[in-house]
């Protein structure tokens, strides 16, 4: 299956049908039973084929943590680079290569600790990186401390009395930073991951992903209130494009704009049906998706909105370097090197 | 009133003035006019960090210094013969170097007792005897400059303003330089504005007249075109250079060039440079810092690129980590360090090669880097070649360490021939270069060239040749992520090998040393080489053989240079550090090399290293106080 994605109308397209197997490497995966990334692999992996390009324009890249072993797993162009400088690293080769679907994969403590000056600037610039963040609120691959994304009072190996920094909310963070296209989803749905997935490559400039990745050994159940089958539908807001925003069981909550501006969570049988809030993520206003962002409980998680948060258009960073260099003319020819040598003033020395 | 000539084999002149006062445009345009007139010339522009630091003050002197002759000089020259001081801060910071009997032309206008409290002047060295030794002319630059321009519809500020003109034209009549090329420069400059430029060219040709008609100067000076090797010339910058030097050899390679930068003086003007040539295939990416520079220059170079950083010292300490990144993907990427005084911000403005222990080993684990070092303004663009030459050809970043002094300073450059320029062209992998167990064709990404141990560049949209890399250790052959301990000693091993074996691709270290007799050598690298020159050339007019060698590359150092070393029986390092290349030197020939060392932001006085070397020699030592490189050419 493959669609057709003005985003990717640089990036060449194979005839050939490709499954999920076509984008697993020979290398044994080694991340702990059980963990997260499992999922989201399978997810990739399942859904790579659907954009009906060819393998080898496909790069990811990543930074240092559990999350950004991810490249090895990937029968892609892949590269596996230092602790937060993956943004750094993905411009250089996208901007430089217009024919690559350029991949970036890291994790909270890669992206919003050691990484965050490269992701906010990735994002203003709208450089074309399809940006995962897997977001486990933990340290992984160093055994256990806090992350930028941990609760308030964590207690960890670095911070026995609790930690005291007060987290980052990635997709606040990236929607203040200007990013054209933000969004949420579960690690665990893969249907909703795959359908975000989808949203993000057909994207064009950055389009940031945080997923909520479960890390078993050292935060295990990290996000289980929108896990559990039994109580997650009350707490988990799906963002819809041009829907009412509702949820809850069977949709007894909703979100509203109040007189005074702010969005609020209403008993849907407290207002009028046509008080909801029409989620619409091209608005060219970020200001609604970020009060959407900021609704969630963070001890409870209750009213955690997932989905695409905001999806507007701006030109890429990559197509308007490209307009540039075709804007300043014909490619230089060699009598052309000769005159910038030459400069305006010469003499000459018999 | 026809005025007497005087013939000049060479002439240094120092404008100074305040930063505002336009002392690098007045020396800038000099300098292009002696360029044209065909001298040789060396300058050194010497300017405060700050923008424009509390006006009148000693810390807010900016000043300009040429050094132009009628034969091959190797330096700016270590004292002026003439100083230009706009007010008494130029005065008083510059005085001191001046050579005696020099000639000092003074803006009067500044001078009042406000003015010379400020920079402590007790009384008016214009009006005591303070200044007795010299050829004193004292000339109310600004009010002439108002007083020609009180036509001109426009502020008296701006006539003013224009005082930097009028001095320029009063020394273009005083040395016999052309002013044309001035006149198109500020048509261009000023061409919005019509009675700003109409101004500033009345303002150059009142100088001009000044000089020609009052009897303020008895003399005008001749100073004969000098007798370069033949060819076409013009005057060059290092930054200059060095862009140029990148975009050649982007060119020559076939590919794109790729800058990804963040603005740090001195470096930042190849950014600005580079990025007005896109046709060129050139794209610049001012980063939102020095690691994310390197890291889209890197990024750039993994898709095909060729990939450059530019920074000064406190840049390079933020892209280490990226650079030993570099070292482990083993690709090609170029690193340009124009050197500055530091540590940390330390002098910004001026010229230091204190970078070169940390461009050596300024990374975790062993992560040999090949570095390169131009000698002069004009060399720093053969220089950019061969970085690029060496990181395409061994897939290894490699560093070029230039510094402030070349990077701000000009001299005459033969423009080379496009067609003479270095074949760089690359290849890319497209095809799998080994087999599996069962036959079946495979491509493996650290499979080395057993010649130069480089491994394939086989860049993303090549089908089939799919393969990732990274950071972790990786298994010889394969590239995959292998701690096996004998892989790691053998990887560690093997990195240091492809760098050690460029020994062999770059030429030998050359001696100089007109008599073969010379027992002492000096060797330099980098920017020293003009003031090593000049001084070993005193030392020899002095009646003592000695024996100049200069290295280009630093690491790996040229084969023979070992037997270079030994050949000697003392060796001088003379450098702009503590010892930094002694320690190299010391460390791998086991040679009991001096250094001669000096860190003040500026280059070195040839005069001074004469007086080094000439130390270090067996006989009898002259009188030095009448050796200048000028009086023994």
């Amino acid at each position: 299956m493959t669609t057709d994605i003005p985003a990717l109308e640089l990036v060449p397209r194979t005839d050939e049908k490709q499954s999920a197997k076509d984008f697993k490497s020979d290398q044994e995966v080694r991340w702990c039973p059980g963990c997260g990334d499992y999922a989201i692999l399978a997810a990739v992996q399942g859904f790579l084929p659907s954009l009906g390009l060819k393998r080898e324009n496909i790069v990811f890249v990543s930074g240092i943590g559990c999350s950004s072993r991810f490249p090895y797993y990937l029968d892609t162009y892949g590269v596996h680079s230092i602790h937060g400088r993956a943004p750094a690293i993905a411009t250089g080769l996208s901007v430089s290569r217009p024919d690559l679907s350029v991949w970036v994969i890291t994790g909270d403590g890669d992206a919003l600790s050691i990484g965050g000056n490269h992701l906010i600037h990735a994002l203003r610039r709208n450089v074309n990186l399809k940006i995962l963040l897997f977001n486990n609120r933990i340290y992984g691959l160093t055994k256990g401390q806090y992350s930028p994304t941990s609760e308030v009072g964590k207690i960890t190996k670095s911070t026995p009395l609790g930690s005291l920094d007060y987290p980052f909310n990635p997709v606040s963070l990236a929607l203040g930073a200007e990013a054209t296209f933000v969004a949420r989803t579960i690690d665990s749905d893969r249907k909703h991951l795959t359908s975000v997935l989808a949203q993000a490559a057909a994207h064009e400039g950055a389009a940031l992903v945080e997923i909520y990745q479960n890390c078993n050994i050292f935060n295990d159940g990290a996000f289980e209130p929108l896990k559990d089958a039994g109580i997650r539908d009350e707490h988990l807001i799906r963002l819809e494009a041009g829907q009412p925003i509702r949820f809850g069981v069977d949709g007894h909550r909703g979100v509203v704009r109040g007189s005074d501006g702010q969005v609020r969570v209403v008993e849907v049988a407290d207002v009028a049906e046509s008080d909801l809030l029409v989620h619409q993520p091209g608005a060219d206003d970020p200001g609604v998706a970020f009060a959407l962002s900021r609704l969630v409980d963070p001890e409870t998680l209750d009213k955690t909105a997932i989905g695409v948060f905001r999806d507007v258009a701006r030109p890429s960073y990559d197509r308007q370097v490209r307009e540039q260099l075709a804007a300043a003319g014909e490619p230089a020819s060699s009598e052309d090197l000769t005159a910038l040598l030459q400069g305006p003033d010469t003499w000459t020395v018999v | 009133m026809a005025k007497e000539r005087t013939r000049r084999s060479d002439v240094i002149i120092r404008f100074a003035g305040d930063s505002g006062d336009g002392m690098q445009l007045t020396g800038d345009r000099f300098t292009s006019a002696t360029a044209s007139f065909g001298n040789d010339l060396s300058t050194l522009p010497d300017f405060p960090a700050e923008i424009r630091a509390p006006a009148g003050t000693l810390p807010g002197v900016s000043a300009f210094q040429i050094h132009f002759a009628d034969h091959d000089i190797m330096t700016p020259g270590d004292a002026p013969d003439v100083l230009v001081a706009m007010n008494p801060a130029a005065l008083k910071a510059n005085i001191g170097d001046l050579a005696r009997g020099g000639t000092i032309i003074v803006n009067t206008d500044e001078f009042t007792k406000r003015a010379l409290q400020k920079v402590g002047y007790d009384s008016d060295p214009l009006a005591d005897d303070s200044l007795a030794s010299y050829s004193l002319h004292a000339i109310p630059l600004t009010s002439l400059t108002v007083g020609a321009l009180e036509s001109f519809d426009i502020t008296k500020k701006e006539a003013e303003r224009a005082k930097n003109m009028f001095a320029l034209g009063l020394l273009s009549w005083l040395y016999h330089r052309p002013m044309d090329q001035t006149k198109v420069f500020l048509t261009e400059k000023f061409g919005k504005k019509p009675e700003i430029l109409a101004a500033n060219l009345a303002a150059l040709e009142a100088g001009w007249s000044f000089g020609e008609t009052t009897e303020t100067f008895e003399v005008q000076y001749e100073v004969r075109p000098a007798a370069l090797p033949g060819g076409t010339y013009r005057n060059i910058t290092g930054n200059v250079a060095l862009s140029y030097g990148l975009v050649a050899a982007a060119r020559c390679s076939g590919l794109g060039l790729f800058l990804g930068s963040y603005p740090i003086t001195p470096a930042s003007d190849i950014l600005h440079e580079l990025s007005r040539h896109k046709r060129f295939g050139v794209t610049t990416f001012q980063a939102e810092d020095e690691i994310a520079g390197i890291g889209a220059a890197l990024g750039a170079a993994y898709g095909g690129a060729i990939g450059v950083t530019t920074t000064s010292g406190p840049g390079l300490a933020l892209k280490s980590e990226t650079l030993g990144l570099a070292v482990a993907l083993e690709l090609p990427l170029v690193v340009i360090d124009v050197q500055r005084g530091g540590p940390s911000t330390g002098l910004p403005t001026k010229t230091e090669q204190a970078d070169l222990l940390q461009a050596m080993f300024g990374r975790n684990g062993e992560a040999p880097v090949p570095i390169v070092a131009p000698q002069s303004p004009g060399d720093c663009f053969f220089a950019a070649l061969e970085a690029v030459r060496i990181a395409t050809k061994y897939r290894t970043p490699v560093l070029l360490l230039s510094d402030g002094y070349l990077a701000n300073g000009a001299e005459p450059w033969r423009i080379p021939d496009v067609a003479d320029l270095p074949d760089l062209t690359v290849s890319f992998t497209t095809e799998p270069n080994d087999t599996d167990a069962d036959g079946n064709p495979v491509f493996q990404p650290f499979l080395r060239d057993p010649q130069t141990l480089a491994r394939p560049w086989a860049v993303p949209g090549t089908a089939g040749l799919e393969h990732r890399i990274g950071g972790i250790e990786k298994a010889d052959v394969t590239g995959a992520i292998s701690y096996d301990p004998a892989n790691h000693d053998h990887m560690v091993r093997t990195r240091q090998a492809k760098v050690d074996g460029i020994a062999a691709d770059i030429p030998p270290l050359v001696v100089d040393d007109p008599t073969g007799e010379a027992d002492v050598l000096v060797l330099g690298w980098g920017s020293t080489y003009g003031p090593i020159a000049a001084a070993c050339r005193m030392v020899r007019e002095a009646g003592h053989p000695v024996a100049q060698a200069h290295l280009r590359h630093l690491n790996p150092f040229p084969a023979n240079t070992g037997d270079v070393l030994r050949r000697y029986r003392r060796v001088i390092i003379p450098e702009m550090n503590l010892g930094q290349l002694s320690l190299l030197i010391r460390g791998t020939f086991l040679v009991d090399a001096r250094p001669v060392t000096q860190v003040r932001g500026l280059p070195f006085r040839s005069e001074d290293l004469a007086e080094a070397i000439l130390a270090e020699m067996p006989a009898e030592q002259p009188d030095m106080s009448t050796l200048t490189e000028e009086s023994l050419t």
